[in-house]
């Protein structure tokens, strides 16, 4: 383990750019962290905090010059993998003949993530699952993620409605990453390499051995940040007891308080939906069809001749929690959600995704799957 | 510092990835009912399209859009790829102005499909409501061309009127046949109409074969098809020996956008066709 | 003499019913056969007997107007007609065309009625089966109200 000073960090991202790297990290704007192109060390979010509960952001500005000292905002590193928006397929209609291609999307520069939480690198490997381990891949996906170099910050500052540690996702990550900062006090930083690129960026910058005392200090903020969860996710027996409990009266509770506004599956790191959409020029010689984000949630997500398969609020939050906390562990091993919260602080009326499976396990009628 | 100017490369997608279609050129076509027809199509270049009865293509139609829809042809002749088609919305109903010389966009085939293999040894009873006799036309085609393999054959077919009986020539010939049983029944009929009135689950009776060593593909209406297990369970066919056909919203096909999901399914991949056993749960379940 | 309760016994709606009752039935079942075209009854005839087919089919109409006669079931080999002898005013509710050469055995109404009234457990393994039959044809019917198959729009 390596100690490297702030300003050193700086050089880092310059590096990086230098290297033809587009750097994206967390940036303030709107009054939230979110993340943006990194050009240098001043673009970053310094000496800000945050506080998170349901339904409630708010970015605190204080007096210090800490990097990382707030918890995951409303954007997360899926719409640079996995873009809100990107063209398919171009079809040119002319005499009697019909040229179909693929989209030619522009690939952009190598892109390099800084700060991504260790439940962010899990959230990651959760979406390589699925867009490149199925039997169709998705070769922008994977041409984008096998040039991404990865600078994790170990999570020392979890927000109010975090539960990684539920989830086995943080605040440490031992895997997944380049490089992992720990940022300590006085302007500090560990860094550990994760793999050979990592190694071979770390002897291009200055550093020196860390003391002891720094990697308690480092120990310290780690099992504090582990012991400072906003909100605890019991998971032992999870996926069977939402199972047996599909139709559990607290569906109709949470279903009259959801608006299926979408907010959950547009800021959740992992939901991977989407739909498509087709059109052409005016003369309907050159068509064109786009793949965008979609959400569960909307009304005809479900539709198949006559209507939707589930029209009701109700059915489409009871489609989304389990298929996060239930079927996706049948589909792709683990499960979808990585705790980090974002869903119960940027829901509008502050549904809490631990609250109702704490509730329907608690109020269960029955407790055992019936069949 | 200066960042070095955003590099020009393109990522263009080949067919190869499945997210780009094919295009094949509309043969002929044919009126099966009033909203139901028939379209066989070429390949423009490139191999035939080999499919397993059961699976199902995406067809895209220029500037329109895309939908799921089952290959209806005889899997022993893939050069010709024939597709029956419901017209009900936008996509469909373009496909059913499409004359000889159209172009169609196809990605495929994709899905499970018919598991004709675990029948052979037993009585192969098929059930077809609708236009679900559609997906089920290829694995009949060949289970006759492997007629040996399997104990009895036996079609039953049901749907609404008898306008709205599908492949009437294709019945007419299977039905000559002295080792195919076929019976076909309307929900309601004229008094013109010498044949079965009743729901294709009192088909049942009068075919006569042996539940317990009996295989059954059933495709129609989801409320059918769950009245079909109904019956088929009571007469002492095994759960694990009845397979359906389900549908879904689908857009992508391949497993990626989410839309098909089924309880844990995605219809596209482990579907379409199903054991009952997968199904007997998630069909007591509303909305899901 | 040769009666017909060997041949009542063997129809599926008799399965397994005891013999003193198959007697008592007995009694009141005639051998019929209809030729192709007939009608066995009409909408609205007062119900004298019920039938049990034995071979050929039956279709049951509802007579319209503007598109003639629509069937909404057909019946055949090991089914049973009728459950209107029971139901006061004893009367039918559809039509029956005889689709093809159909051989049946009719049951008297009243005879059965008579009979039924005497002894209360006769009734009640006639009434056991008859309400069988009846939740399958309520059920089938259900299904075809559906029209699945139609198209919604």
């Amino acid at each position: 383990m390596i100690r490297i000073d702030s300003h050193t960090l700086g050089a880092l991202i310059g590096l990086l750019r230098k290297d033809g790297f587009r750097v994206l990290g967390p940036t303030v704007r709107d009054h939230a962290v979110v993340y943006d192109e990194i050009r240098s060390f001043e673009d970053l979010p310094i000496g800000w905090t945050d506080e998170q509960n349901n339904a409630s952001y708010k970015l605190i500005p204080t007096e210090g010059k800490s990097l990382f000292a707030f918890a995951v905002g409303p954007h997360s590193w899926k719409q640079f993998l996995f873009p809100s928006e990107c063209s398919l397929v171009r079809s040119h209609r002319s005499n009697g003949s019909m040229e179909l291609r693929g989209a030619q999307e522009p690939l952009p520069t190598p892109l390099a993530f800084f700060g991504v939480r260790p439940c962010e690198l899990h959230a990651i490997a959760i979406q390589d699952r699925v867009f490149l381990e199925g039997p169709f891949a998705d070769p922008w996906y994977k041409s984008v993620r096998e040039k991404l170099f990865i600078v994790a910050a170990q999570c020392t500052h979890p927000g109010g409605t975090c539960f990684c540690t539920s989830m086995n996702t943080g605040p440490r990550a031992t895997q997944g990453f380049d490089l992992a900062l720990t940022e300590l006090s006085g302007g500090s930083y560990l860094v550990e390499a994760g793999s050979q690129r990592g190694s071979e960026m770390l002897t291009r910058i200055p550093w020196r051995a860390a003391e002891t005392a720094e990697l308690e200090e480092a120990e310290r903020l780690l099992s504090t940040a582990a012991a400072s969860m906003g909100r605890t996710l019991e998971t032992e027996g999870l996926q069977q007891s939402l199972y047996a409990n599909l139709s559990h009266p607290r569906w109709d509770v949470v279903g009259r308080r959801c608006l299926s506004c979408a907010n959950c599956t547009l800021v959740c790191p992992t939901c991977f939906c989407s739909t498509v959409s087709d059109g052409s020029d005016l003369t309907n010689t050159d068509a064109h069809r786009t793949r965008t984000w979609d959400s569960c949630f909307t009304a005809d997500f479900s539709y198949i001749h006559g209507g939707s398969v589930r029209p009701s609020t109700k059915s489409r939050y009871r489609q989304w929690m389990t298929h996060k906390l239930a079927t996706w562990v049948d589909q792709f091993g683990t499960f979808g959600c990585v705790g980090c919260g974002r869903c119960i602080t940027w829901c509008p009326v502050g549904i809490d995704i631990t609250e109702e499976a704490r509730l329907i396990r608690e109020q269960a009628p029955q407790a055992k799957p019936t069949s | 510092m200066e960042q070095a100017p955003e590099a020009e490369v393109t990522l263009e997608t080949t067919v190869d990835s499945h997210f780009v279609p094919r295009p094949f050129r509309v043969q002929r076509t044919k009126r099966e009912t009033h909203d139901v027809f028939t379209l066989e199509l070429k390949a423009e270049e490139g191999p035939p399209l080999s499919f397993r009865p059961g699976q199902f293509n995406m067809a895209y139609v220029h500037g329109t859009g895309e939908v799921p829809i089952s290959i209806s042809g005889n899997p022993a002749e893939p050069e010709t790829l024939i597709h029956t088609v419901r017209a009900v919305g936008g996509v469909t109903m373009a496909m059913k102005h499409a004359h000889r010389g159209d172009l169609l966009g196809i990605r495929g085939p994709y899905g499970s499909a018919w598991p004709i293999d675990e029948a052979v040894g037993s009585d192969l009873i098929i059930v077809a409501g609708g236009i679900g006799l559609a997906p089920l036309r290829p694995v009949i085609y060949e289970a006759l061309k492997r007629r040996q393999q399997f104990g009895k054959l036996v079609l039953l077919y049901g749907t609404r009127e008898p306008d709205d009986i599908i492949f009437p020539k294709d019945l007419e010939e299977w039905r000559s046949r002295f080792d195919f049983h076929v019976f076909v029944t309307v929900d309601r009929a004229l008094g013109s109409w010498k044949g079965h009135v009743g729901v294709v689950t009192s088909l049942l009776q009068k075919a006569s074969f042996d539940p317990a060593n009996a295989l059954a593909m059933v495709c129609g209406p989801e409320v059918m098809m769950r009245f079909t297990a109904l019956e088929l369970l009571k007469l002492g066919v095994d759960p694990g020996q009845i397979f359906f056909s389900m549908e879904r919203n689908m857009k992508c096909g391949i497993g990626l956008c989410g839309h098909c999901q089924y309880g844990p399914y995605f219809v596209c991949r482990e579907g379409p066709v199903f054991p009952y056993t997968r199904l007997k749960q998630l069909l007591s379940i509303r909305e899901i | 003499m040769e009666t017909l309760q060997p041949i009542l016994a063997q129809h599926p709606f008799f399965k397994d019913l005891q013999p003193e009752y198959l007697e008592l039935i007995t009694g009141c079942a005639s051998n019929v056969r209809f030729d192709a075209d007939a009608y066995m009854f009409h909408e609205g005839e007062e119900a004298h007997h019920f039938y049990l087919l034995r071979a050929g089919t039956v279709a049951l109409e509802v007579p319209t107007p503007d598109r003639g006669p629509m069937t909404v079931q057909t019946l055949g080999e090991g089914e049973l007609i009728g459950w209107s002898w029971l139901v006061p005013p004893y009367t039918w509710h559809f039509d029956a065309r005889v689709m093809e050469l159909t051989r049946a055995i009719a049951l008297d109404a009243t005879c059965l009625r008579k009979k039924c009234e005497a002894d209360h457990s006769l009734g009640y393994e006639l009434l056991k089966r008859l309400t069988v039959m009846m939740e399958q044809r309520l059920q089938a019917t259900r299904l075809q109200l559906l029209d699945v198959y139609g198209t919604s729009t």
